[in-house]
């Protein structure tokens, strides 16, 4: 019997405001423990939240990213459930009226795109960290508690890991090129929990599913999904039913195990906020932002091909992340040779990225830097090859091209006079070559290339240098 | 008169004439407190030397000065769920023993900005869950015009405060009654302004829809005086309406030709104590005298109220009482085993008994599968009264009422049956449901010499009219600044 993997997933992203979603704490990651409270995110008695606007702003920002609908009319609930890293014994979210519904993501795999439909996403708080390795138990470091969230929820569109991956890459793409977070999975910044369930190929029914909580990457993603597929494909085999449950994901040993039944579910008994007002948009409040919204991948990818003529290939790398666009754009301002600048950042850079441990959003050049370097070798001042050297003395150094070529003196020698007398020199010690060329075999050129290569170290202008061998061995030859 | 029998604007005139300083004026108040709190036990925490400390302080600034603002130097005493930076915050609760808060509420700042001198912290029931005062963790109060019997409550501190004058002024929490309530019960004026008048930021709160901060005075035009400086925008608090400020003294005397007063039969049901009854006939009496139009209104949910009401405020505390867990602040149980336990520990101990019934009767209402019957039914409720206060407001600009159905009971007299209990709030929690203001104002005494209260009801944000229409009657009637017999006993 052949079985089908159905997943929908959940995804958690920190926007990126300064700000906590109900007091003026900043949200920025990794400050010592429990420096970024104050009373209203401490939950102390008494305090009262004041919903930051640009919360509001972002999570419409990021629906309207999505295909989503935005509600007019939506407001925060609270969730009840106790435990520590939760000051007020609540999570304030949105339970029936979430601020945006209905939106979808095309994805791709294989060749194949497929529609992924967004059920919702909602606007709500982080909690704080347990943090249980201290000696004197268990700690608690509350600076997370507050940092604003949204939650998206897709329909069970997903069908295997791959999509399960490229869906949420595709996500994660989207909501960076719009400014709304840095979707740092390393940080936290983006979570996914996943629900799956099997059942039979060409079932309409859905099957009994398992869900899993905060997996914090791609390949935990991945991996958790193939384990937890695999895992009741063999239950089902097995005869066996498949219990409703919260599984809880072990990246290290790559299992997963029973986190709590359906029976031991949470009772969140949700009720409306009433510290908080609804959140009331008017139409021209949400057409203005999504007037704001910036080129999102897909738009940008087929600019680049019609407006800069590059392979789709090409565009699809460089529009990968809001990053690697910029770059290339701010280079392409500077030097209108986009198909030049496209190679070096899809080839040349990539290795040395991953040499020093950078990324594109920490590079150490400039696309200034880049333009300089590019049109030293366009221009034939260095070679190609030499231009790669420059590269990494530049990703080593931060120098500029420029300097780096005078300093070392990688300048290619294309002063006809000096690589003259050169090539006589070497022409003069191979008349065997000389000979075999005047015999008709034509490869001894290629011998005398490299023998002047080797005697100028790299500097001479291959074309400039062929030309003047071959006028100095006609004359040896006449 | 005794300097500290006096009412707010009496000081006043006493303090821009400099006839009297601030320091005396505190110094009486401070010795009334010394001879009679131990018999009325209306505070759980005294500031009397740091009250007169700022005293001193204040009058060497004034000597100085020639204007002051109405509550400046004016001794007053706070509710015990309003947070005072480095000044214990109970609520009442063992929960909160020693709970001391890093800010402010923002009505205490408003009084210290304004130059309001702090006596103390009032008892009340606990975490605002009572009518009585006898649900509070540390003490009983007594109602001072007869010592066994209770102030009512929750703010039960704040209103034998004013009626024992031992405070000038004090400011409770009014969820279901709380300040109207007590104001009855202790012969007192309390008021409950619109939902979102006040700021609730630092109130702990209770039912964080229905909570509402405002004043205990000896008389009405005091209350004018106090809701000047504590109403007003808060950006802290999501809730509070931004409003132009008005001066609530400006039109207060101009008395209630023309105005129209319901009167409604539900408010005058079964178990209305006689006496009451024929004080409030007796104070409509003087309304027409007075040249008001009396009319006939009626409301047609009004029954439901109480119900909606105890569903409501019980789901909403039990959220709000849910941050009481012994990890970061107040109590804590001294032995647990594990995570769980410390929870179930500190909770079970950490609680009174009404807390926890209220916390029980709230999860329930909103535990799946009964969310619908209850929570959401009492919100439909809540609906529909609102409505019915709407339609009754189109016929009349203030609806009369008992504060209460009975005067004060006595001590003990009730604690053993909740039901009873929640009935004597059963005129006051629509307003809360409703959200409109409500003012409390003496209109006579029953056979046992006991305070029996009127209740003036109005649409939202009537607090002028309200108030406008209390002090004609108590101008009229004579029956202000009443002073119980304790002052002679002791």
């Amino acid at each position: 019997m052949e079985y089908e993997i159905v997943i929908g997933m959940e995804i958690h992203i920190e926007l990126g405001t300064k700000t906590k979603i109900f007091c003026s704490c900043p949200t920025e990651f990794g400050q010592d423990e429990n420096t970024h409270t104050c009373p209203v995110c401490l939950g102390m008695p008494g305090v009262l939240p004041v919903l930051n606007e640009k919360v509001v702003e972002y999570a419409t920002r990021a629906g309207l990213a999505l295909n989503c609908e935005i509600a007019h009319f939506s407001k925060m609930d609270r969730k009840n459930y106790f435990y520590p890293d939760l000051p007020k014994a609540y999570q304030t979210s949105q339970f029936d009226l979430p601020i945006c519904t209905g939106g979808d993501v095309e994805i791709e795999v294989d060749g194949v795109k497929k529609d992924i439909g967004i059920t919702r996403i909602h606007i709500e708080e982080d909690a704080g960290k347990l943090l249980h390795e201290s000696a004197d138990g268990t700690l608690l470091d509350v600076n997370r508690c507050g940092v604003p969230l949204i939650e998206i929820v897709t329909e069970p569109d997903l069908r295997s890991a791959e999509e399960a991956r490229a869906f949420a890459e595709k996500v994660r793409n989207i909501l960076e090129y719009t400014g709304v977070s840095d979707c740092k999975m390393e940080q936290g910044s983006m979570r996914f929990d996943v629900n799956l369930s099997i059942r039979e190929k060409g079932s309409e029914v859905l099957g009994t599913r398992t869900e899993m909580k905060n997996l914090n990457s791609f390949r935990a993603l991945i991996r958790a999904v193939q384990y937890e597929s695999k895992r009741q494909i063999i239950e089902i085999k097995k005869g066996h039913t498949i219990i409703q449950e919260t599984r809880k994901w072990d990246d290290t040993k790559g299992t997963s195990s029973s986190l709590r039944s359906k029976e031991e579910a949470h009772d969140y008994r949700y009720f409306p906020e009433p510290d908080l007002v609804p959140i009331v948009l008017e139409p021209e409040y949400i057409e203005k932002i999504k007037s704001e919204l910036p080129e999102l991948p897909e738009a940008k990818k087929q600019r680049y091909i019609d407006e800069y003529k590059l392979p789709e290939y090409d565009a699809g790398v460089l529009t990968t992340t809001g990053v690697t666009a910029r770059f290339f754009e701010e280079s392409v301002v500077l030097y209108n040779e986009p198909k030049q600048i496209s190679n070096w950042m899809m080839v040349e850079i990539p290795p040395l990225l991953k040499e020093k441990e950078l990324s594109m959003e920490n590079i150490t050049i400039t696309p200034a830097q880049l333009v300089e370097l590019l049109k030293l070798v366009k221009n034939n001042e260095i070679s190609g090859n030499t231009g790669k050297e420059v590269l990494k003395e530049m990703f080593n150094t931060g120098k500029n091209p420029g300097d780096i070529v005078k300093e070392k003196g990688l300048a290619q020698m294309s002063d006809t006079g000096e690589l003259e007398a050169i090539i006589e020199e070497i022409v003069s010690a191979n008349p065997k070559s000389v000979e075999d060329i005047g015999a008709g075999n034509e490869k001894a050129y290629g011998f005398l290339t490299g023998q002047v290569m080797k005697a100028t170290k790299g500097k001479a202008n291959a074309q400039v240098a062929n030309e003047l061998i071959r006028t100095v061995v006609a004359r040896h030859l006449a | 008169m005794e300097l500290y029998q006096k009412t707010i604007h009496e000081i006043n005139d006493l303090l821009d004439k400099k006839e009297v300083t601030v320091t005396e004026v505190t110094q009486a108040v401070v010795n009334r407190i010394n001879t009679v709190e131990k018999s009325t036990d209306a505070y759980l925490s005294l500031q009397t030397e740091a009250a007169l400390e700022a005293a001193k302080a204040l009058d060497d600034e004034l000597s100085g000065r020639a204007k002051r603002t109405p509550l400046e130097g004016i001794p007053y005493g706070l509710k015990d769920n309003m947070c005072t930076k480095g000044i214990l915050t109970t609520c009442a609760s063992k929960m909160l023993y020693n709970f001391n808060p890093p800010y402010n509420a923002e009505v205490y700042d408003r009084l210290i900005e304004d130059g309001g001198i702090l006596l103390g912290k009032t008892n009340m029931d606990e975490f605002a869950m009572g009518s009585s005062t006898e649900n509070s963790a540390y003490k009983k109060t007594r109602n001072p015009w007869d010592l066994n019997k209770v102030p009512g409550g929750s703010s039960g501190g704040s209103a034998v405060a004013v009626a024992a004058d031992t405070a000038f002024y004090t400011l409770g929490s009014d969820t279901g009654g709380s300040i109207r309530q007590p104001a009855s019960f202790c012969g007192v004026v309390g008021m409950k302004p619109t939902y979102g008048l006040v700021s609730r930021y630092g109130l702990v709160a209770f039912a964080s829809s229905l909570d509402q901060i405002g004043p205990f005075t000896k008389d009405v035009e005091d209350c004018a005086l106090v809701l000047n400086v504590i109403v007003g925008h808060d950006a802290k608090d999501s809730t509070s309406l931004n409003l132009e400020k008005i001066d609530y003294t400006q039109n207060l005397k101009q008395g209630v030709k023309g105005l129209k007063i319901g009167v409604a039969k539900e408010f005058f049901g079964e178990g209305l104590q006689p006496e009451v009854r024929k004080s409030l006939e007796d104070a409509i009496a003087i309304y027409k005298t007075l040249g008001a139009e009396i009319v006939d209104v009626s409301f047609q949910h009004l029954d439901y109220a109480l119900s909606a009401y105890y569903m409501i405020s019980s789901a909403e505390a039990s959220s709000n009482l849910a941050r009481y867990d012994g990890i970061r602040y107040g109590f804590r149980a001294e032995e647990y085993n594990d995570l769980v336990d410390l929870y179930k520990k500190t909770r079970s101990q950490g609680f009174g008994d009404e807390v926890k019934r209220r916390i029980m009767l709230g999860t329930y209402a909103l535990s799946s599968g009964y969310y619908d019957a209850y929570y959401k039914k009492a919100m439909q409720v809540r609906t529909i009264i609102k409505a019915d206060f709407d339609q009754v407001f189109g016929g009349c600009d203030v609806l009369l009422t008992p504060t209460a159905p009975t005067t004060a009971f006595g001590i003990g007299e009730k604690t053993s049956n909740p039901l009873e209990m929640y009935l004597t709030d059963i005129y006051t929690v629509p307003v809360n449901i409703a959200g409109i203001p409500g003012i409390s104002v003496p209109c006579g005494l029953d056979n046992n010499g006991m305070p029996i209260g009127m209740q003036l009801l109005g649409p939202i944000l009537s607090e002028e009219t309200l108030l406008k229409a209390a002090w004609a009657f108590e101008n009229e009637s004579g029956l202000t600044n009443l002073k119980a017999p304790l002052g002679t006993e002791v």
